[in-house]
């Protein structure tokens, strides 16, 4: 099959669900990737809507808060044309007392074709798609991961660099609580690239170097002569935690500002999965830099590669259902 | 280099990178420039015959308590300057348990910029507070005041009783090397304690403090040390009950050393006997057999570094009965003669002692000094190490005088302090 065959087909996918970046092998991941880029440049057009998943329904349940997230798969859906339903939990029965399980029963009676989960407990996504009859699409369980972020930023590496075969790529700040930090060193890994995590050993889960990554904790010796950047959150409640001392230091060490910048490779492009603390993690000066920053060009990735991981699970949907 | 080269010929130079004391002499500025047989000396330098008298690196104390800032009446930068230089005391590691307590940069700058000016130019190096406000709740900006100048982290004399906080703390200050200091005492069993526990304690109708306290403790903190490979030090043990938890450990890989106060080494709990409060230390003396054990300990190598656990009581906080005294003793112009007497007994070797004092302390604080090296500043001591005397503590130099040496006969005279090559004290 030629590439642009690949991308005028759906991505070939095994699994029902996606859970985690670890059940991918790699002509799936890029099968994705090669959709997604098909799916691009409808995005950029006047009229942006497909008519791929038209009569299927697609649940948002969200029990944490992401504005970024779910808005991005629910523009997904729609483009796809997908009915769009989201549940979050203020309004669901959940906050009642509803568990989990008893939630999966519902959904069942609703006849979702495709469900994506957001849950603050790591393994949530994984316990849903044992009990309900559609795909289920892990948005970010706990700390555990989140692959479809993983996706969209190697999607955005691809596109802007050709290639993420050899390339290096650092992934700093809060590794340990990063559930976006597990999904990409795994895609990553898979794509070929060789990953740094970089933070200080608080923040570091101490079987790190057993990820496949190399593991340092000076963010001068990390960022050497890397390809790409990417940022981490770091939440402010982890200092009242004790992981580290202070905003002050954090930025000092291991916040992204134009000097560090410089000893990346000459034109490394900085990601960040969003939202972004200024002045703790990242400096403005880098964070608004069109030229190296990329914050802007994941979000608008995001909805391609949803786009393709809601296809290629659709199919997969019926195929499980016959 | 404005500095006066100095040449002390015909001395017993106490190298502590070696194993043996030998004769010859030693030329310097600020830094050493020669060292053995020296035949000539450059025009204009001071030539001193020390007609016997032995050499050896500036001690370096790694457990210094200043009153300053904020209880100037028990030590000053100056006055603990002037005892310091008289002890053979070069460089002091001045704990953060001052008023305000020094757990921020600008604290620490504070003490690098004003302290040597104000201690007649002993090198004063301030080990910041681990947690702030040593409350043993959340870690200090060890990496911000490393880069300032702290040499080492400490929670003074606060051990840390949240384990995920020392935890914690060790892993972070790995990242920069840096060296965390922890006194293991369990609290809950110290508490109300003023003395060691045993017969004499019972005897006396003192509350004790278990030796397992300490071990209990040590225990912990050196198992923390493994699992975030952070460098510990396991500041002033007191108890034999420690030693072999401590060997173990190290024999594991465990990247962890021990002081121990020179007041252990020679004293016990007898010299509380009779209430005496100048005695009451934290740890407490212990039984003769934990000192015995303290003296071998060091003598192996099992305990490192040798402290005089300088801590400035003014007289008002002793002369009280004995529970409600202070704990601490001075120790900057007793801690050559208190570690010289292990020589003495022959118990340990005397390059060994010294070893303890300079050498040792300038690895662990990764410091050029504290080396009869070409290149090393020259921070030099001169002394008469036999040379007798009766401690009288009023004639100590450091604004408090509380030593539970007062009275006794010690043997070991400092003659002369170079610091840099300058004189800072004798001449």
């Amino acid at each position: 099959m030629t590439k642009s065959e690949a991308r005028s087909s759906p991505a070939r996918f095994r699994n029902r669900h996606l859970l985690s970046t670890t059940s991918l092998d790699r002509s799936e991941a890029e099968s994705l990737l090669d959709r997604a880029e098909a799916f691009a440049p409808l995005l950029e057009q006047k009229i942006k809507k497909l008519d791929t998943l038209r009569g299927r329904t697609l649940i948002n349940l969200f029990f944490e808060n992401s504005t970024r997230t779910q808005s991005s798969f629910e523009l997904a859906g729609k483009r796809m044309g997908a009915d769009v339903v989201n549940m979050s939990v203020k309004s669901s029965s959940v906050a009642k007392g509803e568990t989990l399980i008893d939630t999966a029963a519902t959904l069942n009676a609703m006849r979702a074709d495709l469900l994506v989960v957001r849950h603050g407990a790591s393994g949530a996504a994984e316990l849903l798609a044992q009990k309900v009859d559609c795909a289920v699409i892990n948005a970010g369980d706990g700390q555990h991961e989140h692959p479809t972020q993983a996706l969209l930023d190697a999607f955005t590496i691809r596109s802007q660099l050709g290639a993420i075969e050899g390339l290096k790529v650092a992934i700093c700040g809060d590794v340990l609580h990063s559930r976006v930090a597990r999904s990409n060193v795994n895609l990553l890994n898979l794509l070929g690239a060789q990953v740094h995590l970089v933070g200080p050993p608080t923040l570091l889960p101490d079987s790190a170097e057993r990820w496949g990554a190399r593991i340092f904790h000076s963010m001068r010796d990390g960022i050497k002569d890397v390809d790409v950047i990417m940022m981490l959150r770091v939440q402010r409640e982890r200092m009242a935690g004790g992981f580290f001392p202070s905003a002050r230091e954090y930025f000092w060490f291991y916040g992204l500002d134009e000097d560090k910048l410089k000893l990346a490779k000459p034109g490394a492009l900085v990601m960040h999965p969003g939202p972004m603390n200024r002045g703790v993690e990242i400096d403005s000066s880098v964070a608004d830099n069109p030229n190296v920053s990329l914050i802007e060009t994941q979000v608008r990735m995001g909805v391609a590669v949803r786009m393709a991981v809601l296809e290629a699970l659709a199919d997969r949907g019926a195929e499980g259902a016959a | 280099m404005s500095t006066r080269p100095t040449l002390i010929t015909n001395a017993q130079l106490i190298d502590p990178a070696k194993s043996k004391v030998e004769t010859g002499a030693i030329l310097f500025d600020d830094s050493i420039l020669d060292v053995g047989a020296i035949t000539s000396a450059p025009d204009g330098a001071e030539i001193i015959d020390a007609d016997g008298a032995h050499v050896a690196p500036g001690l370096i104390d790694m457990r210094v308590i200043i009153g300053e800032p904020g209880a100037e009446h028990k030590e000053t930068f100056k006055s603990a300057g002037r005892a310091a230089a008289a002890g053979g005391v070069t460089t002091m590691v001045m704990m953060p348990n001052t008023t305000p307590i020094i757990d921020d940069q600008s604290l620490v700058d504070y003490v690098i910029r004003r302290g040597p000016d104000r201690s007649g130019g002993v090198r004063i190096l301030p080990a910041a507070a681990l947690t702030k406000h040593l409350d043993g709740e959340l870690m200090t900006e060890i990496g911000l005041m490393a880069e300032a100048g702290a040499v080492m982290f400490s929670n003074g004399d606060k051990p840390i009783v949240d384990s995920r906080v020392l935890r914690r703390a060790l892993s972070y200050a790995s990242t920069f090397g840096a060296l965390v200091a922890h006194r293991p005492e369990d609290p809950f069993l110290a508490e109300g304690g003023v003395m060691h526990e045993g017969e004499l304690a019972a005897r006396l109708g003192l509350a004790g403090i278990p030796a397992a306290a300490e071990a209990i403790m040590a225990e912990r903190d050196l198992m923390l040390a493994e699992l975030t490979r952070g460098r510990l030090l396991l500041d002033m043990l007191s108890s034999a009950l420690t030693l072999p938890i401590l060997n173990r450990a190290k024999d594991r890989g465990v990247d962890a050393v021990a002081s121990v106060n020179v007041h252990h080494l020679v004293l016990n709990e007898n010299d509380v006997d009779g209430y005496r409060t100048f005695a009451k230390l934290s740890p407490p003396l212990r039984a003769e057999d934990d000192r015995a054990a303290l003296v071998n300990a060091v003598r192996d190598g099992l305990i490192d570094v040798i402290v005089s656990g300088h801590d400035p009581r003014p007289a008002e906080d002793k002369r009280l009965p004995f529970a409600e005294a202070a704990f601490g003793a001075v120790g900057l112009e007793t801690l050559l003669p208190g570690a010289l007497s292990l020589h003495h007994r022959d118990d340990i070797p005397l390059t060994q002692v010294l070893r303890a004092v300079t050498q040792k302390p300038a690895e662990l604080l990764k410091l050029p000094q504290g080396r009869l090296a070409k290149g090393a500043p020259a921070d030099i001591i001169l002394l008469d190490v036999a040379a007798p005397f009766r401690l009288d503590s009023d004639t100590l130099r450091s604004k408090s005088n509380n030593s539970p040496f007062d009275e006794k006969l010690m043997q070991g005279a400092v003659k002369r302090t170079f610091i840099a090559g300058k004189t800072v004290f004798g001449a």
